[in-house]
């Protein structure tokens, strides 16, 4: 598309003498050589939704050697069309945020301070928890024989700001150990 | 909803609410909550709707209305009621479609009563009743008993205008506040919409949820819709306005105690002691719940595989089966915390959820988090709840919880489906990778599913393996997301071909579907099978029903009940807003949104007559037909919604002796306390609320610096008259306190909120209420105030009480007082 200054300034026309802005424009001579390349030029393109409330407007994020340059509302969407609220704009600060969590945190019975621990550690460590608490919690059968297969001695709780298909997974590890206590934001 | 309709979920959809010619919002605050869903209201007020707002706040979206009600919170039972009364005694409701369309000419049993507050059938001992009066009347045939003409005294229509001729206008202004010339000035506009041809939207969220009495609340607003005529029509409807980006789908995923994915039945011990047993109490003889075995059949394969046989009944047992929960009050939140407090519950996963701030009575939230063995987090950022050994106040050194917090990757580092509050299933593509080891939570719970697989498989003295050891779960050690997708599609299991639709889902273990609900979305083995992912705007209707943008459930359907659209002749009420054409000489249907209702046969492909569907617009219920009246116990508290005051209240009930809700389970450990009602120590009524630049709990935005400078501070809205009487300034710190516990807050002395004047004619008092914002705690970038030694969490005060069916806490309605600081 050749959109030249010319033509630019022509098509914008008389709404910008109505706003008193012309002068501003024509007497800064070769004006816009001098505004910058847009941040996005060469970016990478992804779409997604926000993480925030449920209307589920769509988000365009911009990346360039696979960093984060800029998060903006989707125009093409149709809930939005391109606006966010103010937590949808903020939607890069999630992203970039020093406050993220990088490493797994421990905090030992008693102790009044986190360790960072390796990832592989803390999952399996995890896992053994999980398992010792189950098995010594769980019921294979009511007093009238009927088998239960439960436990409650472990809950799980949240799943509203993920992926239905980490809910998914989640749901069906949660029954496969016989956990009843199952319970997320829905319920408040 | 569930109850009435037949499925519990938002009704239309956002770009919908622009089609609609008025617009009641009740017991939510989209502008402020929803924002962008604000642009559909807004373009439906540039085309001539009108917008009422009934809040107990001057909220930003009531700054926008052409009329505003300012509500007594927990008092909506009486405002519908009074509507309903209204409708019917000025005989405006939809005729045709209240006749055709809901259970209004059916026959109740003769034994039905109801007198002062309370429903036949009640025992005080149990606090319960026993539903058996709450029935249809059913002929020879076991087929109920109707009055077309909907004159039988003893029909729903009539039973239902019988009771609720007590909530009169006069009886509203007593109980909810409300002047009588503005309740009818609201009843008035809004049942406008009643006219054929003319389509009304209610929007609510935790407003009407988060009541003692939230289920019959919210039932009041489906009366009024049935008796409108508003529903499955665009611009009508009931919409829940959904909190969070992806609370759709968590509940249509099942995590919650209850239901299993696809809004099935949990077994339980006593009723589902075998698979028979299961399908048998669980498959309606009617309705299209008759297919319930082929969805659960399919989802025991989709979990158990090639473990799953007709020997075993598909691993049934497999599944846990539910008891009765802790003291009998079930599994849900409240007993959850319940039961955690009395030191039963020894692990706990919390998958990016922050209760720390969020739970009810928050001091007992603590104490029970204390009383576990071990607590394991996935999230962002460290949250309240991750360091709640170390909030203030704490006896850190005594707290023996093992504490493990994984870095999570944020919603730009993976990608996957969520569905929004109308339907939508959107998928999400990665834009970056996550820091350091986060990981998503797709990938914390496919790492912990293949540890535990192993850690069973090796242990020979292991509690019951076979669950785990055989659980289907061939994600890859880096699950691959479209694997999981396709599951949850369903699939043949012989040649894994995807399934086009939950048509094609056998009950014989030939089929595996991981939620039948979202079968459709995926019917394909490649990534262009992927519906979620469509991107095309195209929209044939005009309507905005853009039916090949994402996917919605179910089966791309965008407005449910849609039958109701047309007149029992097949004619849209409203020409100009039709999504279905029937051609009488052809008989033949055009559609331009799925059918909700039966109008093709699957064998011969000939088309169903309109006369055929309007037996059945509602085809999830087996009476085919919406309910005004609730028969069965289905909703605990009674068939008719019912208004009796919060737990916590300044006022005598004026409409019965029966002050609060006669089934809810009220909880009797030490920190459970609730104040007298009219306690003089709590003379003020509080209720909580958001604001546009936080979210939820908090975590999301206390730690983002741009959301932190624009609303850095708790505060507590309070009337200029409050503020007066306590001899505070605009800008002081207060303290709130109630019989559970106290905060801190700064006072923002606003007319936003204003005292009440209620209660019986000769009996009528003034009442202040306040307000707070409960996104604030103790942790993060910001927690609400200078000190490092407070916690500013406004759920400290609330009680924890809950809905007698959800459990869903009543946090919109306590008692407290205001202290200067």
């Amino acid at each position: 598309m050749g959109i030249t200054r010319r033509t630019f300034i022509k098509g914008l026309g008389s709404g910008i003498t109505a706003l008193g802005l012309t002068d501003v424009i024509f007497t800064r001579s070769g004006w816009a050589a001098l505004v910058p390349p847009a941040k996005t030029k060469d970016t990478q393109v992804t779409t997604s939704i926000c993480p925030y409330c449920g209307v589920g407007c769509g988000l365009i994020a911009n990346t360039r050697g696979g960093k984060l340059i800029n998060v903006e509302g989707d125009p093409d969407h149709p809930i939005n069309e391109g606006s966010l609220c103010s937590k949808g704009q903020a939607v890069f600060e999630v992203v970039t945020s020093p406050r993220r969590l990088k490493k797994v945190r421990y905090r030992a019975p008693g102790s009044d301070h986190w360790e960072e621990k390796p990832l592989d550690w803390a999952i399996q460590t995890l896992a053994q928890r999980i398992k010792a608490t189950r098995d010594a919690s769980f019921t294979t059968k009511s007093p009238a024989g009927v088998p239960v297969n439960r436990t409650e001695a472990l809950a799980s709780i949240g799943g509203a700001s993920i992926n239905n298909e980490e809910c998914y997974l989640i749901s069906k590890l949660a029954r496969a150990l016989g956990i009843v206590y199952l319970e997320h934001q829905a319920r408040l | 909803m569930g109850p009435t309709f037949g499925r519990g979920a938002m009704t239309n959809h956002w770009n919908d609410i622009a089609n609609s010619d008025c617009v009641l919002i009740i017991g939510c605050n989209p502008a402020e909550n929803h924002p962008i869903s604000f642009r559909w209201i807004t373009k439906a007020m540039d085309k001539g709707a009108k917008l009422i707002v009934v809040d107990p706040r001057f909220t930003r979206s009531a700054a926008k209305a052409d009329l505003f009600v300012r509500l007594r919170p927990g008092t909506d039972i009486a405002l519908m009621g009074g509507f309903i009364n209204y409708i019917l005694e000025n005989n405006l409701h939809q005729k045709d479609y209240v006749a055709n369309y809901t259970n209004a000419a059916f026959l109740v049993s003769k034994d039905f009563e109801f007198h002062d507050g309370l429903f036949s059938g009640y025992d005080k001992g149990k606090r319960a009743y026993d539903a058996a009066t709450w029935s249809y009347e059913l002929d020879a045939e076991k087929k109920p008993v109707t009055d077309p003409t909907l004159s039988n005294p003893r029909c729903i229509f009539q039973l239902m205008k019988h009771f609720y001729a007590r909530y009169t206008p006069e009886m509203v202004e007593a109980v909810t506040g409300v002047p009588k010339k503005q309740f009818l000035a609201m009843a008035a506009t809004f049942a406008a919409t009643g006219e054929p041809g003319k389509a009304g939207t209610l929007l609510y969220a935790m407003g009407g949820t988060q009541h003692s009495t939230g289920v019959q609340i919210i039932r009041s607003y489906t009366i009024v819709q049935q008796l409108l005529g508003n529903m499955g029509l665009p611009g009508g409807g009931i919409n829940a306005l959904r909190g969070e980006n992806n609370v759709q789908g968590s509940t249509d995923m099942a995590l919650l105690f209850n239901i299993v994915p696809g809004y099935m039945a949990i077994p339980s011990e006593a009723a589902h002691p075998t698979l028979k047993d299961y399908l048998d109490k669980e498959t309606p003889k009617a309705s299209f719940w008759i297919n319930k075995p082929k969805f659960f059949v399919s989802l025991l394969k989709a979990f158990w595989g090639d473990a799953a046989t007709p020997a075993n009944s598909f691993a049934y047992d497999y599944l846990p089966k539910i008891g009765k929960g802790y003291q009998g009050a079930g599994y849900s939140w409240i007993p959850l915390f319940e039961s955690m407090g009395d030191g039963g519950i020894k692990g706990l996963l919390i998958w990016g959820m922050n209760p720390a701030v969020s739970s009810p009575n928050l001091n007992q939230a603590y104490g029970a988090l204390a009383k576990l063995d071990w607590l394991a987090a996935f999230d962002l950022w460290e949250t309240d709840t991750a360091q709640f050994w170390k909030r203030p106040g704490a006896k850190t050194k005594d707290i023996k919880t093992e504490v493990f917090l994984f870095p999570a990757a944020d919603s730009l580092e993976k990608e996957g489906s969520v569905s929004n509050s109308g339907r939508w299933l959107q998928w999400r593509y990665q834009a970056v990778k996550p820091h350091g080891d986060a990981q998503s939570d797709l990938w914390y719970a496919n790492r912990l599913g293949l540890e535990l697989k192993k850690l069973y498989k090796a242990d020979p003295k292991a509690v019951f393996p076979d669950p785990i050891v055989n659980l289907n779960w061939n994600y890859g050690d880096t699950p691959d997301v479209h694997l999981v997708a396709k599951e949850v599609n369903g699939y043949t299991v012989a040649d894994k071909k995807q399934v086009l639709n939950f048509l094609g889902l056998k009950d014989d273990g030939s089929t595996a579907c991981g939620c039948w609900i979202y079968s459709g979305s995926y019917p394909g083995p490649d990534k262009k099978n992927n519906l979620m992912a469509r991107r095309d705007k195209k929209d044939p209707s005009g309507l905005m029903l853009y039916p090949t943008w994402a996917w919605a459930w179910p089966v791309n359907r965008r407005i449910i009940y849609n039958r109701c659209s047309l007149d029992p002749q097949g004619q849209p009420w409203n020409k100009d807003k039709a999504m279905f054409h029937w051609d009488p000489v052809a008989k033949t249907w055009k559609n331009l949104d799925v059918p909700d209702f039966k109008w093709i046969d699957p064998a011969t492909k000939a088309h169903f007559g309109p006369e055929e569907s309007a037996k059945a617009p509602f085809l999830m219920l087996p009476e085919g037909k919406s309910r005004l009246f609730v028969p069965g116990g289905a909703c605990k508290e009674g068939p008719f919604p019912e208004h009796y005051e919060a737990l916590e209240c300044p006022y005598v009930n004026p409409m019965s002796a029966q002050q609060s809700n006669p089934v809810m389970k009220v909880w009797k450990s030490e920190l459970d306390r609730v104040a007298q009602i009219c306690d003089p120590k709590y003379p003020v009524i509080a209720t909580t609320f958001r604001v546009t630049e936080h979210w939820q709990a908090g975590a999301m935005t206390r730690n983002l610096t741009w959301q932190a400078e624009m609303v850095p501070e708790m505060f507590v809205e309070m009337s200029p008259s409050l503020a007066k009487a306590k001899g505070v300034n605009p800008g002081d710190w207060v303290r709130v306190k109630s019989v559970r516990g106290e905060v801190l807050a700064r006072a923002n002395v606003t007319r936003r909120v204003a005292p009440f004047c209620c209660g019986k004619a000769g009996f009528a008092n003034t009442v202040e209420m306040v307000a707070l914002p409960w996104h604030f705690g103790f942790a993060g970038l910001i927690t609400g105030g200078p000190d490092s030694r407070q916690n500013y969490a406004a759920n400290q005060l609330a009680p924890m009480v809950g809905d007698a069916n959800t459990m869903i806490p009543e946090y919109k309605v306590f008692l407290v007082d205001v202290q200067k600081v």
